[in-house]
């Protein structure tokens, strides 16, 4: 199962190598991680999407639960989670028609377009893992140079 | 909080642990953890001097697993806190409450590859319980106390404190908190009532019902609950190998540990068993075999203090998350109050007995004089039923499994779960210091004993009289008998050519060596060691190729074992 792990931690200095660690030493795998300060600047809040059973997903939320710099570790359900991942992709132009065609395909999934020249452009996507996969599928056509990926953001949704 | 006084960082260290009631520290002294070490001579905390700091390590673990209170190593910086890793690594595998306190560059120093500098807290994340790295010497008084409240509660385990050496010597305003905060860390849990009534109802309910005691069990001193459950419900006792002596192994109900390298009747009847009652385990693979056969067919019942424990190696039907002592008390108090008290033999206990009475029997030992379950056996008739016993890793810890009935619960201690080999020896000076007043006796191989030997130096020059008993076979012989078993009798690199002569090495440290070559003088050697002031090898020359037995084959199943012929 593909699992969105939230994990509150105290904002110091090697926690995310500990946090790191704990997966590479359990034998378990990270998808995606995204790290940023909360509102507190106590707190940093690290969110780790991965793809295991859900026997092994329990089994990662206890150990990350029992570690001593982990304030709080959650299993978001997907359905009830806001979660988003930014994506920037430099894609190539090789006709006049490229740019209006990756133009309306950025406008369909809502993203931004930036830095067009002649032979490349770029364009700021917001989106899901999903939707970003299935808009790099879409661009893939007209040549890939370069993606970058954030890794996904999410909080649960209130009354979630 | 009380008052303020100004001092260093080393003062303040040395300070903080006479508060946690720190009576003395094993270490070794080196450049960047100086100033702590000149503290010894303002302060009433003794001084251990070790010749490895890995020994150093282990004989904290000794006195932390005896005393129940973190045990405390010092070691310098670089090579000495790499010394210390494998004791670290040690404590952390049978969650053993330590403290190590490890001299550090100075601050403005650490990243620039100086000398004798090692990046000790990263390499030591993945076994220590926790790590601090205090960078301003008003914070060691608390990092102290958090330090020792880390390791010695919950699930215990190993605590490194690495101070650079700047932090030592700074002075500070420093105040000695009684109380503080760790917003992450929640070692207790209320076991769940209506868990263990569940469990009760479960065990009531099955046919073929038996108790698996983990180290758990020792660690949480949960030995007079234990046998009151086993004695009211009449279920057979199995230990885990770290859980030997969790239950007085000369009782009725005990069968002995199970495992790859268990009692033949322990194991029979755990596979034979359609519930468990598992108590303080992790479910080691050299516990249960093959973790799909051994849940086949078997309902468990999993009592621990660590929630990350249950599902991790099985699959458990009820779980009762808490200190196991807890948990147990509440199912005597159920018992009470239930009035449940078995009196007849099922046909199940029955079996169980008329088992334990056929292996007890006819389980095939060593033919010869001086054979390990012979010696083991005479060890055992002579000790004081209080002495403690630590093992080293090997043929001769197995056989101290098979053949050393433990009475008094709590007296067996061994590295079981990083195996590490030299452990025994420094861990029994730990744990003579712990417990001064009863005899304590490292059951050795020659293999291991040679890894941490140089600990005779701290055993004399301290006056810590503990007793090495060596069954010397002049090979690794466990390994030797694996290359036997599955590598066609190919022997590489396990002949130790009966070098050193481990008498005269005694001798040379100034402690007594003995050499017993029957078993009229193994009996006066033990007598002569109990009755010494000065700590004694007893050397026991035997066969080098007497196997283990019985044997279960890595990978296979319980019920797989193999038997001596």
């Amino acid at each position: 199962m593909w699992a969105i792990l939230s994990i509150l931690v105290e904002n110091k200095p090697g926690i995310l190598f500990k946090i790191t660690h704990l997966f590479r030493a359990r034998n378990f795998n990270i998808d995606s991680i995204s790290v940023g300060v909360t509102d507190n600047p106590d707190y940093s809040r690290i969110t780790i999407t991965t793809i295991e059973d859900e026997k092994r997903v329990v089994q990662i939320v206890k150990q990350l639960d029992k570690m001593i710099d982990t304030v709080e570790v959650k299993h978001l359900d997907e359905h009830k989670t806001v979660y988003r991942e930014l994506s920037i992709f430099k894609i190539k132009l090789s006709n006049a028609n490229d740019s209006m065609e990756v133009n309306k395909l950025a406008n369909a999934y809502g993203g931004k377009v930036h830095d067009v020249k002649t032979e490349s452009m770029m364009v700021e996507l917001t989106a899901t893992p999903d939707q970003i996969k299935a808009f790099e599928e879409l661009v893939k056509p007209f040549g890939i140079i370069d993606v970058a990926r954030t890794g996904v953001a999410a909080l649960q949704r209130s009354g979630a | 909080m009380n008052k303020m006084e100004t001092m260093s960082g080393a003062k303040a260290l040395m300070t903080a642990m006479e508060k946690e009631g720190v009576k003395q520290v094993f270490g070794l002294p080196g450049g960047a953890n100086l100033p702590m070490y000149d503290e010894f001579a303002r302060c009433d905390i003794r001084h251990i001097l070790a010749r490895h700091e890995q020994s150093a390590a282990h004989m904290a673990d000794g006195f932390g697993r005896v005393s129940r209170k973190p045990g405390v190593c010092f070691a310098t910086s670089g090579p000495g806190a790499t010394n210390i890793l494998t004791g670290i690594a040690t404590a952390q595998a049978d969650s053993s409450p330590m403290v190590a306190v490890t001299g550090q560059v100075a601050v403005n120093m650490i990243g620039r590859d100086a000398f004798q500098e090692s990046d000790i807290i990263g390499m030591a994340n993945p076994v220590v319980k926790y790590a601090f790295q205090p960078r301003n010497a008003i914070e060691i008084p608390g990092v102290v106390r958090k330090g020792f409240y880390i390791a010695e509660t919950g699930r215990p385990g190993p605590v490194l404190i690495d101070i650079p050496k700047d932090v030592q010597t700074n002075k500070a305003e420093m105040t000695f908190p009684d109380e503080f905060k760790i917003q992450g860390y929640h070692p207790w849990t209320d076991p769940d009532i209506a868990a263990v009534e569940k469990a009760l109802d479960m065990i009531l309910n099955s046919e073929r019902p038996i108790i698996l005691a983990g180290g758990g069990t020792i660690i949480s001193s949960a030995f007079a609950e234990l046998q009151s459950v086993a004695e009211a419900l009449m279920l057979p006792v199995v230990t885990t190998f770290k859980g030997k002596g969790a239950f007085p192994e000369t009782h009725p109900l005990s069968l002995g540990p199970i495992g790859m390298h268990g009692h033949a009747e322990a194991n029979k009847m755990m596979a034979e068993a359609d519930c468990v009652l598992a108590i303080g385990t992790r479910f080691s693979d050299r516990s249960v075999g093959t973790f799909e056969a051994f849940e086949k067919r078997l309902k468990i019942i999993h009592m621990d203090v660590d929630p990350a424990e249950i599902g991790k190696n099985q699959n458990a039907q009820i779980a009762v998350v808490g200190d196991v002592k807890v948990s147990l008390r509440i199912m005597v108090k159920l018992l009470m109050k239930r009035a449940i008290k078995k009196s007849e033999e099922s046909i199940w206990i029955k079996h169980v007995k008329e088992t334990k009475a056929y292996w007890k029997e006819n389980l095939k030992i060593h033919p010869g004089e001086m054979g390990a379950a012979k010696i083991l056996r005479k060890l055992r008739d002579i000790l004081p039923k209080e002495s403690i016993i630590t093992t080293e890793v090997g043929q001769h810890q197995m056989w101290a499994s098979l053949f050393y009935d433990v009475i008094q619960p709590g007296t067996f201690f061994s590295s079981t779960g990083l195996g590490t080999m030299g452990w025994g020896f420094p861990a029994s000076i730990g744990a003579k210091v712990a417990r001064p007043d009863v005899p304590v006796v490292d059951i050795a191989g020659d293999g291991s004993f040679s890894m941490t030997e140089n600990s005779l130096a701290t055993a004399v020059l301290e006056d810590i009289p503990v007793i090495v008993f060596i069954l010397n076979n002049s090979i690794l012989g466990m390994v030797a008998q694996w290359q036997r078993t599955f590598y066609d009798r190919r022997m590489i690199g396990v002949d130790q050519q009966h070098c050193p002569d481990y008498v005269k090495l005694a001798e040379s440290y100034g402690a007594q060596g003995i050499r017993a070559q029957s078993m009229d003088e193994l009996d006066k050697a033990i007598k002569t060691a109990l009755s010494s002031d000065v700590a004694t090898v007893i050397d026991i020359p035997i066969d080098p190729e007497e196997d283990v037995l019985p044997f279960v084959a890595p990978g296979t199943s319980l019920s797989d074992m193999i038997l001596p012929s």
